[in-house]
């Protein structure tokens, strides 16, 4: 505890330090940036000591805030979303390191390095809380860092509205919250976590918290802001945001069950309904975004929708007493959490590469990368199949965990679960497909052919400040894939805490899916023997043959330029017109005509159908009826301070006649 | 593990090629024409393996990987498909998901191979391999499921021995409805006529032969061979289920399905010369038919 705690300090502390250093900024850079380092690795010990077995550590003082008290502990659930919280925000600390300092914008570093060290403490603090005031300032300011991160480039017109966006949505999500926990205290009469139980009307409470908990996790449809928000702030801000801190909500929701007892039983139906429209839209709309990192959020959303399948099916396992399914379920959906936060940190930090190299994040601008920056290219390969879910990385590894359980409880004859198993396999198998489709684009497109402008044809690798994080997440996404079946061990106290079983039928059920995963490592070493071998065929075929270059081949068409190739938008046409009714693609077309054509054009841009058809004409109908009250609100401040005195008078008259 | 558990995986390494040779024999016949020789494909990777290769000066590494890597997942693939009841050289509870992924593993780096020659029609021919692909899986993943909830098993081996004659007599609409969703996943999957035209990549209507275009020399020999290999070991999915023989005596279930499987490509090729392929924008409906026939399956057996 006092690891976690000198850790929380130290970014704080650093925080304020780099604010007072501003003036100069190599010491703002060392002083943030450091502390941001060394308080992430000091919180890392305890995280590490309690999944290792250890026990769970927790503190209780005294705090002058009606219910409030500074209560935390480390349990094994907590250490689990620790553990990614830490480890990736040090590597995108140091990544931001280079990544600010390259901004070359005049704005000082201080603020970024202030706010973000702020992130990572609350972030910490949200997952350790055990006091609901506790908790809910930890997420306030959680909230506000990641404001102020997010607006970093205010000067920019469409920044300052996804901020807006931003705030708007996550305030309205604490309102769930609050509620929530005005309700669980009153039943308990504590906001203290640990006095929270099992609650009548815990289906209510169970909605408040899917609400409450969603938007800042990004389930459809409450995931507008993250579109925006996400692609606006400094990559590494965005590695963060998408990598960890939308699992913030996975981990509120998580908690809450934790509290409820026995749940209605269409509780984990909802959760299923969740993932399957947010991760089926989530995917296809990230197959229609010309822009890389608008594309990789909403992935995120996507992969918060793969974790919700997981933890529905779970709770659907817990109540029909199925241990399998509720192991498996739970134990699939966060171990994506873990694996989401290594492959899309990584992708993010590897878009925040392009984009500083070649100053777009336009898609179909890009090209040729790989040749231009090799390493940044390799890594982004990694994270794409790892985000897949092709076998042996450990995208894989979570997804099959799903499946499992969800075959599982399909084979089982007469299992209460076998319907929304299947739901949940035929969403996943079309996720998955389409998964592929939105990364090979992504890589294809940026990263191979011909550069598609100036900017890129310069691109060049980062420095090693920019690099080393990207390759160790890289090989994170390896290991993990590669040592899942001692991995999966250190799951099951989190397991037992979660679906409440006892640690025989855990761990039975662990061991049994250790078994499997012991298969996939004995054919992922197959696998990389067979491609030696096969390499070391092509290289002796090739051997003292003529190998030669030339252009690519267009049958025949002398001069191919870098214009002529596949774009993002076409490579994804036939999903977006297929899938039209869903994502109502605009498509603007100026036809070459007569017989000399000299200008024509094509353009197609998909915007949120939710945010289209949902939040614009709900905010524009209260906009209007509010609008008739504006004349209360005229700048004069004696009238302002009239209106206060006048309510305190009306509140003193209340009270004077109810007494 | 005994020596006769390499025996699907071997049949399948040795004999994959002979099924197109066989397919495209049986459309020459049906054309009137005599035909190429039986062993053709053989000889076609063979004469590929010992030319040189010629590589696009946009290409890098990826380019020359994806043949390799392709090849890989194929014979990884192989070991875990069992053959005329024979189990698989790898057989575990979760294999048939392995199987799937790996087929999607063959298709990442073909399509990325595809990208790298920053060709236009290879280009065209990725975008329609990954959307077709992305609704071909769930046909294929329910059909499985429907067959693993009918055997109560997760490995390929104990699902597709569980598939017997008495088990037909009993589910016949099932096997039947997961078999007729499979024919369209083989078919869509190998790229064969009615979704794809394996004869040509010159036309606007191309999507697995266009993708390799630009392969040339080994490269393109490690193709065709990992796509016979693709083609033996779905058909040997959909074989293993249609052929119910299970004799006890080993051999003559070897055999009996390898006959199988020459009725299988004799199948294709006359599927291929009675039929036309379809317009691109109708292969969806078909692959959305196929996984509908596939919850058919399913619900027939959640009864």
């Amino acid at each position: 505890m006092a690891a976690l705690l000198l850790g929380i300090g130290l970014l704080v502390g650093g925080g304020f330090a780099a604010l007072l250093a501003r003036r100069s900024v190599r010491w703002t850079t060392f002083l943030g940036v450091g502390s941001a380092i060394a308080g992430c690795l000091a919180g890392l010990i305890p995280a590490g000591r309690v999944l290792l077995g250890g026990a769970a550590p927790s503190l209780r003082m005294a705090w002058d805030v009606p219910y409030g008290a500074f209560f935390v502990q480390v349990d094994a659930l907590s250490a689990l979303f620790l553990l990614p919280i830490f480890g990736l925000s040090a590597l995108a600390a140091l990544y931001g390191a280079e990544y600010m300092a390259a901004h070359g914008d005049g704005r000082a570093p201080a603020t970024t390095c202030f706010f973000f060290n702020l992130l990572v403490a609350s972030m910490a603090l949200v997952v350790v809380a055990r006091n609901a005031v506790l908790f809910l300032v930890a997420w306030e300011l959680m909230a506000l860092a990641s404001f102020f991160l997010v607006t970093h480039e205010d000067d920019d017109e469409r920044v300052r509205d996804a901020g807006w966006t931003y705030l708007i949505a996550t305030h309205l999500g604490t309102a769930w919250l609050l509620a929530l926990f005005i309700l669980l205290g009153r039943g308990a009469d504590s906001l203290d976590f640990d006095r929270f139980g099992p609650a009548s009307g815990a289906g209510l409470l169970f909605l408040l918290a899917v609400v409450g908990f969603g938007t800042k996790a990004g389930f459809v449809p409450f995931h507008v802001w993250l579109p925006e928000a996400h692609p606006a702030a400094p990559s590494h801000v965005s590695a963060v945001m998408s990598g960890v801190m939308i699992t913030t909500g996975l981990y509120g929701l998580v908690r809450t069950v934790t509290f409820l007892g026995p749940l209605p039983v269409w509780a984990g139906w909802v959760l299923i309904a969740v993932g399957v429209t947010s991760g089926a839209l989530g995917v296809l709309l990230a197959i229609a975004q010309h822009d890389l990192k608008r594309l990789l959020a909403y992935s995120s959303v996507e992969n918060v929708g793969i974790v919700a399948l997981g933890l529905g099916l779970g709770l659907v396992g817990v109540q029909a007493g199925s241990a399998p399914l509720a192991v498996l379920g739970f134990g699939g959906g966060l171990l994506h959490v873990v694996n989401h936060a290594l492959f899309k940190g990584l992708l993010f930090l590897g878009a925040g590469a392009v984009v500083r190299a070649a100053g777009t994040r336009d898609i179909d601008a890009l090209g040729g990368l790989l040749k231009r920056m090799p390493r940044t290219g390799l890594a982004f390969l990694v994270g794409a199949a790892a985000i897949s879910g092709l076998p042996f990385l450990n995208g894989f590894v979570g997804e099959l965990l799903i499946y499992m359980g969800a075959l599982g409880a399909a084979t089982s004859p007469g299992s209460a679960g076998t319907v929304p198993a299947l739901v949940v396999i035929a969403a996943l198998a079309l996720m998955g497909g389409l998964a592929v489709a939105c990364f090979t684009k992504a890589f294809g497109v940026i990263f191979l052919g011909e550069p598609r402008s100036e900017h890129a044809a310069r691109a060049r690798d980062p420095g090693l400040a920019m690099q080393i994080p990207m390759q160790i997440l890289a090989a994170a996404c390896l290991l993990v894939g590669v040592c899942s079946p001692v991995l999966i061990g250190l799951l099951a106290p989190v397991l037992v805490q979660v679906t409440g079983l006892p640690i025989d039928a855990v761990q039975a059920e662990v061991t049994r899916m250790a078994h499997t995963l012991g298969w996939l490592v004995a054919c992922a070493a197959g696998f990389l023997g067979l491609v030696a071998l096969t390499a070391g065929l092509r290289r002796s075929l090739l051997s003292g043959r003529s190998v030669t270059a030339a252009v690519t081949w267009d049958c025949g068409y002398a001069q191919p330029s870098p214009r002529m190739q596949y774009t993002g938008s076409s490579f994804a046409q036939p999903l977006t017109e297929l899938f039209e009714p869903l994502l109502g693609t605009r498509r603007r077309l100026s036809p070459p005509e007569g017989f000399f054509p000299s200008a024509a054009a094509f353009a197609s841009e998909t915007a949120d159908p939710f945010r289209e058809h949902l939040y614009r004409p709900a905010f524009a109908g209260i906009e209007r009826s509010l609008s008739a009250f504006r004349w209360l609100q005229h700048g004069r401040v004696q009238l302002y301070v009239l209106y206060i005195a006048l309510t305190l008078l009306a509140v003193l008259l209340w009270r004077l006649g109810e007494a | 593990m005994s020596a006769a558990a390499a025996v699907p995986a071997l049949l399948a390494l040795a004999l994959a090629p002979l099924l197109l040779g066989v397919t495209s024999r049986t459309k020459a016949v049906m054309a009137g024409r005599v035909g190429r020789p039986l062993l053709q494909p053989y000889f076609d990777v063979l004469k590929l393996m010992r030319k040189g290769a010629v590589y696009s000066r946009t290409t890098t590494w990826v380019f020359r990987a994806g043949p390799v890597v392709g090849l890989a997942s194929m014979i990884l693939a192989a070991a875990l498909v069992p053959f005329g009841g024979v189990p698989a050289l790898v057989a575990f509870p979760g294999d048939v998901l392995l199987f799937v992924y790996l087929l999607a593993v063959g298709r990442f780096f073909t399509v990325v191979a595809a990208l790298d020659t920053g060709s236009s029609f290879e280009g065209m021919g990725a975008s329609r391999e990954v959307t077709f692909a992305a609704l071909a899986e769930p046909a294929l993943l329910l059909g499985l499921a429907a067959v693993a909830r009918g055997t109560g098993s997760l490995s390929l081996s104990t699902m597709l021995a569980g598939a017997t004659g008495p088990v037909w007599a009993e589910s016949a609409p099932v096997l039947a409805l997961v078999a007729a969703a499979l024919v369209v996943v083989f078919l869509a999957e190998n790229g064969r006529i009615p979704v794809d035209d394996p004869a040509t990549h010159l036309e606007l209507t191309m999507i697995h032969e266009v993708m390799v275009l630009d392969h040339g020399g080994p490269d393109l020999a490690f193709i065709l061979y990992g796509a016979t290999l693709k083609l033996w070991l779905l058909g040997a999915l959909l074989v293993g289920l249609a052929v119910p023989i299970h004799t006890g005596n080993a051999w003559l279930d070897v055999a009996a399905a390898t006959a199988g499987m020459v009725a299988l490509a004799v199948l294709l090729g006359l599927v291929e010369s009675q039929m036309a392929r379809l317009r691109l924008v109708h292969v969806p409906n078909l692959m959305v038919g196929a996984t509908v026939l596939s919850v058919l399956a399913l619900l027939l057996t959640v009864r």
